[in-house]
């Protein structure tokens, strides 16, 4: 099947009680594709009026929805899943056009994992039980969980459908009323899925609102009508946004980056065979989605007595990545998302190297051709360095990965967790006992271990330290949208005798 | 730290509209890694933002840990055609803030540490 844009109308509404509304003021900003530079579509530029009646149509859904049985949200649940399989290319068109990422990642990744992760959360819900425990001959303690109510959701632009999905799928099955902005970079395959679903999905239940942090995010994550706020993004945002939550005392969850190690042992040289094989891809996995990963693996650390060797293929790997055309299948790194995203990877490689970084590939623009000429393209890039550089203690957020090596254990895991940040981190070895120890000793949330990139909805996904709190996917997702209603009943017809 | 002049210049409009502001570096995700301009009374400071310097009028914060690894680079504030999801204030028009890096010289390192 061939791959090709996609169509846009001229413009688009926020999503708001089950339909498409204008701007209340009116206003739209351009959205453009950084594949080739291209006017894609007008959305809204909302505001605090449209917010506000964003939660308005949340508030006056949230009644009936969250009495529905999770029997019943389960059903519209796998009704979405399914209705995001049977438009999957059009799905993964949309967000190559609008984020610049590969078709062959959009269609072999991004989709297809929002429809698995539909599908989880619909059977954790099902799965999802109370407790009950007998405190006395008399007592009984009973655990009821609940929705929220309504909670405001502000997902990133590397995986626009996908960051959508990991926040929507929880909150819906918990029966929570949400009203969610995406950023303003990619607002197009939200707004398929908001058309595709509408007629599933009760009015009022999800509502999306465009437009940009300080006008339309601000409102919403400030609002004392919002009974939680959940946030992926950056480090000064997330403060603000625990800082407006603390007002209303709101629950937050905040998913804020990182600069994460993935570390080589002089084990993975011992053959030349098959596994080998994976750990020169798992060393090239920081060109995944150009870089533009929050987990993206962007320091990679090398035993010292296989640095030579191993390094070898890891550029050869890098420079074999297939670049151009990002609806050909065969490409496998596309545009950066935007023009300052492109820019600031360029102001990075520099400062690395006037910090005394060497380029060993790459470290410059990739100059596409044809329709994609005036696209933001860059070649991978590996920097060697030492731990201390700007460019290994900072998230690029682009195809730039920093290399240094380490002597022993003591040292890989003293060089890994001598970081800000605490997302994720990789670790590559045939040695039983370090598969083990190391990644106990990183202070990350989510450690691969000969492996790396995997996003199973079975695993929970979250950061320590600077890299924030709160956990997504996985079944204790659930408890991220849930009160606990605890009913603590007595069977005893005495009276205590105090009064 | 300096600002060029046309970052100066959108600083100035955007005070204008928006009274005092400050400057705060973002670290992390997606729209990290850049300085964000904020309305002053929106961002809590205290000992851990360290006063970098004051650009076209602006005082401009780090955290402290990031500063750690930061200090031995002169900076300068420049602005680019752009779009941000963060809630840095000068998105809404189409540009974002960034941060140019070089090393201190020796002379200039030297001038620091007394």
């Amino acid at each position: 099947m061939s791959h090709s844009k996609p169509k846009f109308q001229e413009k688009y509404g926020n999503f708001i009680g089950g339909e498409f509304v204008p701007p209340k003021s009116g206003e739209y900003f351009d959205n453009t594709s950084p594949t080739d530079g291209k006017f894609i579509a007008k959305y809204p530029r909302s505001n605090k009026d449209d917010v506000n009646a964003a939660i308005d149509a949340a508030k006056a859904a949230e009644n009936e929805w969250s009495k529905t049985s999770a029997t019943e949200r389960s059903m519209i649940l796998n009704k979405i899943a399914d209705i995001i399989e049977e438009n999957l290319d059009e799905f993964a068109a949309m967000d190559t056009y609008d984020n610049g990422k590969p078709i062959r990642e959009t269609t072999m990744a991004d989709t297809p994992l929002a429809v698995d992760h539909f599908r989880y959360f619909a059977g954790a819900i099902r799965a999802q039980e109370g407790s009950a425990s007998e405190l006395n001959t008399n007592s009984v303690s009973l655990i009821i969980k609940e929705p929220l109510g309504v909670v405001a959701q502000i997902v990133p632009w590397n995986f626009p459908l996908l960051m959508f999905t990991w926040k929507v799928a929880p909150a819906l099955a918990t029966g929570n009323c949400i009203v969610i902005k995406p950023a303003e970079q990619t607002p197009s395959s939200v707004t398929l899925f908001a058309e595709k679903v509408k007629d599933v999905l009760p009015a009022g239940v999800l509502n999306i609102v465009h437009g940009f942090g300080p006008e339309a995010g601000k409102p919403l994550a400030s609002s004392p009508r919002v009974d939680k706020v959940a946030f992926t993004g950056e480090t000064t945002t997330g403060q603000m946004i625990m800082q407006y939550a603390s007002k209303n005392l709101n629950p937050v969850t905040m998913e804020l980056g990182g600069k994460s190690p993935n570390i080589f042992f002089n084990s993975v040289m011992d053959k030349d065979d098959a596994f080998l094989d994976k750990c020169i891809e798992g060393a090239v996995m920081f060109a995944l989605n150009q870089g533009e990963v929050c987990t993206c693996p962007s320091r990679m650390l090398i035993q010292e007595d296989i640095y030579e060797e191993f390094i070898e293929k890891v550029i050869a790997r890098t420079e074999s990545i297939v670049q151009g055309d990002p609806y050909d299948m065969k490409t496998q790194l596309g545009a950066q998302a935007s023009e300052d995203q492109f820019d600031k990877i360029l102001s990075y490689i520099k400062t690395g190297k006037e910090e005394g970084a060497e380029v060993l590939t790459g470290g410059e623009q990739f100059q596409a051709s044809g329709d994609y000429k005036d696209g933001f393209y860059l070649k991978p890039t590996i920097l060697k360095g030492h731990n201390k550089m700007r460019v290994f203690q900072e998230e690029i957020f682009g195809p730039v990965v920093s290399v240094c090596t380490f002597k022993d254990e003591a040292e890989a895991i003293e060089i890994a967790n001598d970081t800000l940040y605490g997302l994720g981190a990789g670790v590559w070895t045939r040695d039983g006992h370090q598969l083990y120890q190391i990644p106990r000793a990183i202070k990350a949330g989510r450690v691969w271990v000969n492996c790396y990139h995997d996003y199973p909805a079975h695993a929970p996904f979250g950061g320590y330290k600077m890299s924030g709190f709160g956990r997504e996917n996985h079944l204790m997702m659930l408890d991220h949208y849930q009160q606990s209603k605890n009913m603590l009943i007595s069977y005893d017809k005495n009276k205590l005798g105090f009064f | 730290m300096s600002i060029t002049n046309k970052a100066s210049k959108l600083v100035e409009e955007l005070k204008n509209r928006h009274g005092e502001v400050i400057f705060h570096q973002s670290g992390g995700c997606c729209d990290g890694s850049a300085p964000m301009l904020l309305p002053k009374d929106d961002f809590y400071l205290d000992e851990s933002d360290i006063h970098m310097g004051n650009v076209a009028g602006v005082d401009f914060y780090m955290n402290q840990a990031q500063y750690e690894y930061w200090k031995h680079t002169h900076l300068t504030v420049d602005v680019i055609k752009g779009r941000g999801s963060s809630f840095s204030l000068e998105i809404p028009e189409g540009y974002r803030f960034k941060i140019d890096s070089r090393l201190f010289t020796e002379e200039e390192q030297k001038h620091l540490s007394t």
